[in-house]
């Protein structure tokens, strides 16, 4: 007798977020983890607050950079350029 | 103005040009840098001689891949000859096999106790919003190595993680648990940031 997969608890659950918003989960465990999420508002709540941080990691922009830091490299580039 | 624009007019001699090469990119050179090297003065000198190494051979630059890539390869190339100087040993991920989400959140059976609080509609709906995008960058840049650099490439970058793989030296698989780890740290750091806040 071919035995059922036992359902996924919430902390099992949550070690599957970043894989199944990269697409990357196999079949199997994907349905196992939305049959989870179709039951846990916590662990929606979880998934959903994953997505938000990786979108707004990807717009957080570049950071301002010390001014000590850019004069050095634009000087860098004075340099190479003159001597060109 | 993209980066490919940008970089034929450096080669013109644009200093502007570097400049804005320099904002978008020069705080991710030091993050993949750290990776590799023992301080975070010796990534900021990994990352300054990639920048020379750039202005060197801008003119060799064929774009058969990104510039991003074409840089952050020069970068980690250069940082792992600096580690091998600096005798230092590539961090390893070494809570690999912990839980990503402390077990205190859960009872014993494994169910939520202290289950997450929802991000409001306005925190979902405006990804602009600059305390959402302070507490992310505050929490990417609170990651240890190899985290950081997993992060920083994948999800700030936007690099795939096959081309994260490719450039760190890491299988996939590797990058997918490091990915896992950072993010769940990110979101709970976050989470944490954002229980304060009135949006």
């Amino acid at each position: 007798m071919k035995l059922l997969p036992s359902p996924l608890v919430c902390r099992d659950a949550v070690e599957l977020a970043s894989d199944y918003l990269d697409g990357t989960l196999s079949r199997r465990q994907r349905r196992r983890l939305e049959k989870h999420l179709a039951g846990c508002d916590a662990c929606t709540a979880y998934l959903e607050q994953m997505r938000t941080t990786i979108a707004a990691s990807g717009k957080v922009g570049p950071e301002d950079l010390p001014s000590d830091v850019v004069e050095g490299l634009v000087n860098l580039f004075r340099q190479y350029r003159d001597d060109k | 103005m993209d980066d490919a624009e940008l970089l034929e007019r450096l080669l013109g001699g644009d200093e502007s040009a570097f400049t804005e090469l320099v904002r978008r990119y020069h705080q991710t050179l030091v993050k993949v840098a750290r990776y590799y090297v023992a301080s975070a003065t010796s990534a900021e000198d990994v990352a300054q001689d990639t920048w020379i190494a750039v202005l060197r051979g801008a003119d060799k630059f064929e774009g058969r891949s990104s510039f991003k890539t074409w840089l952050l390869r020069i970068c980690v190339n250069r940082a792992r000859t600096s580690g091998v100087k600096e005798h230092r040993t590539v961090p390893v991920d070494t809570n690999e096999s912990g839980p990503s989400v402390s077990a205190h959140r859960f009872d014993q059976g494994g169910f939520w106790s202290d289950p997450p609080v929802p991000f409001t509609d306005a925190i979902d709906t405006r990804l602009d919003n600059t305390v959402l995008l302070k507490a992310v960058r505050d929490a990417i840049d609170s990651l240890g190595e190899p985290q950081q650099a997993v992060v920083t490439l994948r999800d700030v970058e936007g690099l795939s993680t096959q081309e994260v793989a490719t450039l760190l030296g890491l299988s996939e698989a590797n990058v997918r648990v490091i990915l896992h780890r950072g993010r769940a740290h990110v979101r709970e750091i976050v989470e944490e940031a954002m229980k304060g806040s009135k949006l």
